[in-house]
Formats: structure tokens, C-alpha cells, sequence
């Protein structure tokens, strides 16, 4: 799945980060590469962008920007946080 | 000896520079960009400067700080680098410093906020670090000013004895990036020394893509496809692309040294406040309440509390200068002309535009503080999806906002836009806004042509100008600014107290940039239109402004407004005179028509055909070139004379067409 798909206070780690050019070497640069763990914080009021928790400090990105970024599930949600849809594993694209 | 500081953003580099300066910094440009470059002198420490670099998270190429921060470094060759970093959140922090590392330069590594790692109970074993880091580290507080005067010690012996960093090689021996980067070395090293280039550097930049490196160092054909296949190698051990496999390197490295010398603390007491702050402020049901809330209480403060007061403060004052001076020339028995060039020219323009700086600076001094707490990356996050249709991102919401209260702080806070497309498109539209200078010309309009309708009318005029600056947004989106958008991938930084030493140090310089400006660009205005006012076209004085070359100048240019249903001179007069600042619009008429400027509502229906004809002139009002302290902003920040007067021509255009089509087809209704 990709991480705009993750519901908020799911971790998840990195698996691999598509898209291309300047915005992909700039995800890179603020340490979103392979094998790296994150948590979905929170939605934007309006839907989007979202934030995640990434090396310790916060981090926001559009969700057309999260869509690049394949991700694996590690941690349901915590209870409190909603987790109603199911999570869909394995349809990650490059 | 000259040091660069450099590091990330929302690092607290600004405020260790200011701790290391004092008030003693020169703000200028950086060459043929608008990034703002601060130098000043190290205190007490004579012959010693520090260059404040623009905060940046990597040294690729892409946007003008980084660009910035890497030829300064290449080209101008400081004797030392201070990188100052966030301890509380060291590990993206030292990613930079990586790459730092690899630039063959005297370096210091200073780590900032060590007072909320220890609250926190973390711990980082400084001399571990430095070893495994190889360059001397220092634990600070920039803020306390802890721990700064020995990072100056440490900084000054490494420059002066030239101690280069130890090593420069951090990805672990034989791996595939290993072999890389020496391949590659290895291929350009005689081109790097004849460049002049720090040789690790340029392999790791050809590694990354960066061709502006493969320029300099003028690689050949067959050079480029040795690279090429050693890279091709790389990605095919590594399994990750060139870019990925690198940025692992360097987080591998940077995940080992954080493991062998930091304790981290299980959450710094700052994250958790700032969680617990976010649940209201970027919560889905608070965080646009809140959010006007803030906004609403900044304007009422500004223009109702202590802006007003100040201004009137500031007001009263330069009236009893202009009369104190005013009596002392005419004892003197000075020239007539030049008793009115001095009263009436410069201390009547000059004084009316300076009203405005109690405004400017309380209205910076609320914009520091939301951006210095952290406040500013909320709002663009909460922000975004709106402005993102119109090729925006959410960092351009609260300059525009301020434009309501006055387009020279909006003009100047754009700065904080991190991208150079948006940035200029956000002063663009900034003008649209209606200020609040113009709030007396619609006042006397209502009040003459819709009595008990004002807010309505009001109402109409600003939402006239929010969707011309949306009409706009999407115009520039697909013509002049049609390049794709910088990522909003952005840091939301923990919030913290403001400090009040940076803030103080920011008011003084936007209110001293202000003052240099008043008393250059609205210096000569106010005189070119104090010129024209006063002496006719043979240069006598008049004793009537209707003689004028003002009055001339309006009179040929009246004719243009003609379609507009205020062909009468007198409006045309008074909207040139607008330029100086916008509230002389009402007074310029009131002088051109013979009565009080508080009277002036029951003149002004007998001057205008219809009350369509007044609307048309309160829409031209309202979109019409901005006055002359904002148009220097906008130079200012454009840095092109020639941008600046389209702009203002163009700005001009938008509000003659919209007033044609709001007369004309109003006309086939009335």
C-alpha cells in the first residue's frame, strides 16, 4: 500500500520512494528512504496535506506526494484512533 | 577570519547568530538573488565575521538557499564552517552536516538545544561524537546563550590552524556505495584539484546527478559514461537507485553515531506540549476557528490598540514638528517656495507615509512571533488545499492575509515563502487585498452615495478584490508562473517561546528598512508631487492647486477615465495624488473641491452622474496601483526596476477594465 492510504495512527516502514526529480530527492533528503519507520499523525482540517511522525520530529506532505511512497504496515492504529477501513496489503506500485 | 553558519531550518541558527553578533549585523542580498544575507562581526572578537547561510535541509542544487549555501562555500571559501544543529532532533539535522563534511572546510559542530535534551533526560557524549564525527563538537543553547563563547574558541582555533575535518569517508568499507563514490574519485581527481573543488564532494554530487558539478569540473563524453556505469554497478548491488543508496549511506552512518554517543530521551517535554498544543490548534473542528480568532485579534490589536495609539502618538508628534518649524521659517523669513517645499512637500508627504510605521512594526512584531513559535507551518498545513488550486502553497495564506491591514508587511513577510515562484506570486496578488489605508475613501463614498449601507458596500469591495486576486492567481498559474511548484514537504517544528532578543532585532531592522526606504523613494515622491502641485507649467507658484501641473497633469489624464463615468478632473488629481498613500485621496479632494475633508460627502454627489459612476470609481480605487511605500517593497524584493513598473502599469490596467465592465454593464441595468 502506499502512504497516503495509511489511517491515522498506523505505522508503517518504508519500503520503497517512486515519483521523481525534485521531489523525490527532497523526501530523500528529509529522510524518508527504504527500511525507515514512520507513524500517521494527523489529516489536514480539509483532508490533506497529512503529517507524520518520521526520525523523531514531525514531517508534512500532500497525499498526491504520499501516493509515491510504498509502505508496509507494522502497527495497527491505537485504539483510540479510528481504524475502520480495512488495511488493503500488497498493491504497492514502484 | 570569515565563518559561514549554516544548518537546518527551525534549527535556532538566527538566534545564534544573534547571540554571536548582537545588534551588530549588515542585512543585505545575496549577489542577483533576493535571499537575505546577514554579516556581523563575532562579539569581541575584532577581525572575525559571521555570514548567517539561508536554512537548508541538503546541498543539492534545487532552490536558491541551497544554491546560495554551497557557492558560497565553494567560491567565496570561509576559514571555518559553525553547523549548528537541533539536538532534539539530531538525526535529519546531521544529515546536512554529512555533507558538510565533505566540502574540505574548518568546522564546528555546534549542538543547539542541549537545555531540552537534558529536561527531557537524554544525554549526548559530546567527546564520542566528536570522534566518530571527526570534527570538534559543542554543546550550546543559543537561546541562554549557553555554552556559545566556547563554540567561538573552538571555531576561531580550527580556522586559524586550518584543522580540516578527520574523515569524509562514512560508508562502511567494501560496500557497494564504498566502491562507488572511490570509483568515482578516483575518475576526477585530477579535474576536482584543477577546479579547485573538494574532491569528496564532487563524487557524491555526480553520484546525486548534479550536472551543474559535472560542469565545473568539465567531464568529457567518455568520463560521464564511466560515472554512468559505475552508478549502474551501485544500483544494481544496492538495490536501491543512486539517490536512495546514497541518503542510506548517510543515514546508516548517522543512525551508528546516534546509537553509540545519544541517550535519547523517551520524548522531549517540547513534543509532547506541542502534541498536546496541536490537538487544538490543527484539530479538524478548532484550527480555522482558532485560526480567524488569532488573525482577527492581531488586526483589532494592530489598528485598534496599540498601532492606533502609537500612530496618533507619532502623528501629533510630527505635527507639532511641522508647526514648531513651520513658525521658525516663517520668523526666519525663508523663501515662500522653499517654506513650502519643506512644510507642505516633504514634512506633509514624508510625515503621512510615516504615520504608517506604528502599524508596520506591530504588525511584524505579531507575524515574528507566529512565525518564530512555529505557529506559520500550522496555518500553511491547515492552509494548503485551498491555495494549492490556484498554484500556491499554504506558506503564502498569511502574507496575503496581512495585505487587509497593509500591503507593505504583507510585501516583506512573503519572504518567508521558501520558494522563489511562489514567493513572487504571493506579492502579486498581496495588492488585491484591499489595505486599510483605503477604508476612509470608501467611507466617504458610502456615506455620500449608500448611507446605512456601508459594511454592505465594504463588504462587496473586498470580496471584488479576493476573487480579481484568484481570477490572477489562475491567470500567472498558467502563463508567466506556469513551472511546476516547489514540494511542500515541510517540517512542522516543535513550538517554542519566541525569543525576545531575536524579535526585538527583527522590528528594528523591517522598521529601519522602512524609514531607509521613506526617506529615499517616498522622499523623492513626495516631492515630485509637492512639484507639481505647487507651480504651473511656467513654473510659477500658484496660490490655486487648480492651476497646477497637477491639476494639468489630471486634466490630460482625466479623458482615460472618461469610459469609467469620472471624467472630471478633480478624481483624476486626487488618485495620483493616492500614490503618496491612500487615505490623500480624500484629502487631495477635499482641497480640490473647496470644502472640509469631513464634509466632503454632502459635495461629492453632485460631482459624480450617477452612483454607478461612484462605483466604478471606488472599484478603480480599490485595485489601482499601490502606493509608493508598497511599490518599494515590491522593488525591493523583485529587485528589478522593470518588474516593478509593470507591475504597477499592469495593476493600473486590471483596475481601469474591471471599472469599465462594472460601468458599463451596470449601465445596461440601472
Amino acid at each position: 500500500m502506499t502512504l497516503n492510504e495509511l489511517k491515522i495512527g498506523q505505522s508503517a516502514v518504508i519500503v520503497a520512494v517512486g515519483g521523481e526529480g525534485t521531489l523525490r530527492n527532497r523526501l530523500i533528503d528529509m529522510g524518508l528512504i527504504p527500511h525507515t519507520k514512520l507513524t500517521l499523525r494527523k489529516v489536514a482540517p480539509m483532508g490533506d496535506p497529512i503529517e507524520i511522525l518520521i526520525r523523531g520530529y514531525e514531517l508534512t506532505l500532500r497525499l498526491e506526494d504520499a501516493a509515491n511512497i510504498t509502505v508496509e504496515i507494522t502497527e495497527e492504529a491505537a485504539p483510540a484512533a479510528r481504524a475502520d477501513a480495512p488495511a488493503k496489503k500488497g498493491a504497492g506500485k514502484r | 577570519m570569515k565563518f559561514a553558519l549554516t544548518g537546518n531550518q527551525n534549527c535556532g541558527k538566527t538566534a545564534l547568530f544573534n547571540t554571536l553578533t548582537g545588534m551588530r549585523c549588515h542585512v543585505g542580498n545575496f549577489p542577483g538573488v533576493t535571499v537575505e544575507q546577514k554579516v556581523g562581526e563575532i562579539r569581541g572578537k575584532s577581525g572575525c565575521s559571521v555570514v548567517d547561510l539561508p536554512g537548508i535541509y541538503s546541498l543539492r542544487p534545487y532552490t536558491q538557499e541551497e544554491i546560495v549555501t554551497r557557492d558560497y562555500i565553494l567560491n567565496e571559501k570561509p576559514d571555518g564552517i559553525i553547523n549548528i544543529v537541533d539536538a532534539t532532533n539530531i538525526e535529519r539535522n546531521l544529515y546536512l552536516t554529512m555533507q558538510l563534511l565533505e566540502l574540505d572546510v574548518p568546522m564546528v559542530l555546534a549542538l543547539n538545544m542541549m537545555d531540552e535534551v537534558r529536561a527531557g533526560g537524554g544525554t549526548i557524549d559530546v567527546e564520542k561524537m566528536s570522534r566518530e564525527l571527526g570534527i570538534p563538537v559543542v554543546p550550546i543553547s543559543a537561546l541562554k546563550d549557553e555554552g556559545v563563547s566556547e563554540l567561538i574558541d573552538r571555531a576561531i582555533e580550527v580556522a586559524k590552524r586550518h584543522i580540516l575535518p578527520v574523515r569524509a569517508d562514512f560508508c562502511a568499507a567494501d560496500s557497494p556505495c564504498h566502491r562507488c563514490i572511490h570509483a568515482v574519485m578516483h575518475l576526477v581527481q585530477d579535474h576536482a584539484a584543477e577546479a579547485g573543488l573538494p574532491l569528496r564532494f564532487c563524487a557524491s554530487k555526480l553520484i546525486e546527478g548534479d550536472s551543474d558539478i559535472a560542469d565545473r569540473l568539465g567531464l568529457d563524453e567518455n568520463e560521464r559514461e564511466l560515472i554512468e556505469h559505475c552508478l549502474v554497478q551501485l544500483e544494481a548491488e544496492s538495490e536501491l537507485d543512486r539517490n536512495a543508496a546514497l541518503a542510506d549511506m548517510r543515514y546508516s552512518f548517522i543512525e551508528s553515531v546516534v546509537a553509540a554517543s545519544v541517550v535519547k530521551c523517551s520524548e522531549s517535554r517540547e513534543h509532547r506540549h506541542s502534541v498536546a498544543i496541536d490537538k487544538i490548534l490543527t484539530g479538524k473542528y478548532t484550527a480555522i476557528p482558532v485560526f480567524l480568532g488569532i488573525i482577527l485579534l492581531i488586526f483589532w490589536l494592530t489598528f485598534n490598540v496599540i498601532g492606533a495609539g502609537l500612530q496618533q502618538l507619532l502623528e501629533l508628534g510630527i505635527g507639532r514638528l511641522t508647526d514648531i518649524v513651520d513658525a521658525a521659517l516663517t520668523n526666519f523669513g525663508l523663501n515662500p517656495v522653499v517654506h513650502s517645499l519643506i512644510i507642505d512637500g516633504i514634512f506633509n508627504g514624508v510625515g503621512s507615509v510615516l504615520s504608517f510605521l506604528p502599524i508596520i512594526v506591530t504588525l511584524f512584531f505579531f507575524l515574528s512571533i507566529l512565525e518564530d513559535t512555529g505557529y506559520m507551518a500550522r496555518v500553511a498545513f491547515v492552509m494548503d488545499k485551498p491555495l494549492r488550486r490556484l498554484g500556491l502553497s499554504g506558506r503564502s495564506f498569511v502574507p496575503m492575509l496581512i495585505g487587509f491591514g497593509c500591503s507593505v508587511p504583507a510585501v516583506m513577510a512573503a519572504r518567508t515563502v521558501s520558494s522563489d515562484r511562489d514567493r513572487k506570486m504571493t506579492i502579486l496578488l498581496v495588492p488585491f487585498m484591499s489595505c486599510s489605508a483605503k477604508i476612509p475613501i470608501y467611507a466617504v463614498f458610502t456615506a455620500a452615495f449608500f448611507p446605512g449601507h456601508g459594511a454592505l458596500v465594504m463588504f462587496a469591495l473586498y470580496i471584488t478584490g479576493i476573487l480579481l486576486a484568484i481570477l490572477s492567481a489562475l491567470f500567472l498559474k498558467r502563463t508567466s508562473f506556469r513551472g511546476k511548484p516547489v514540494p511542500f514537504v515541510m517540517e512542522l517544528p516543535n513550538y517554542r517561546f519566541p525569543s525576545p532578543h531575536s524579535v526585538a532585532l527583527l522590528l528594528w531592522e523591517k522598521a529601519r528598512d522602512f524609514l531607509e526606504r521613506a526617506f529615499s523613494v517616498i522622499f523623492i515622491a513626495t516631492v515630485v508631487i509637492w512639484f507639481l502641485q505647487s507651480f504651473d507649467y511656467r513654473l510659477n507658484p500658484v496660490a490655486d492647486s487648480t492651476e497646477s501641473m497637477l491639476a494639468a497633469v489630471g486634466q490630460a489624464i482625466s479623458i482615460l477615465f472618461k469610459p469609467l463615468g469620472f471624467g472630471d478632473w478633480r478624481f483624476s488629481t486626487a488618485l495620483i495624488s493616492g500614490f503618496i498613500a491612500k487615505e490623500q485621496v480624500v484629502s487631495t479632494l477635499a482641497v480640490l473641491v473647496g470644502c472640509d475633508a469631513s464634509l466632503l460627502y454632502t459635495a461629492l454627489p453632485a460631482l459624480f452622474s450617477s452612483t454607478l459612476a461612484a462605483c466604478s470609481f471606488l472599484v478603480f480605487t480599490l485595485l489601482y496601483t499601490p502606493c509608493v511605500a508598497a511599490v518599494a517593497a515590491i522593488r525591493r524584493e523583485f529587485g528589478s526596476r522593470l518588474a516593478t513598473v509593470g507591475i504597477v502599469l499592469t495593476q493600473c490596467c486590471v483596475a481601469w477594465l474591471v471599472a469599465f465592465i462594472v460601468y458599463t454593464i451596470g449601465g445596461l441595468f440601472v
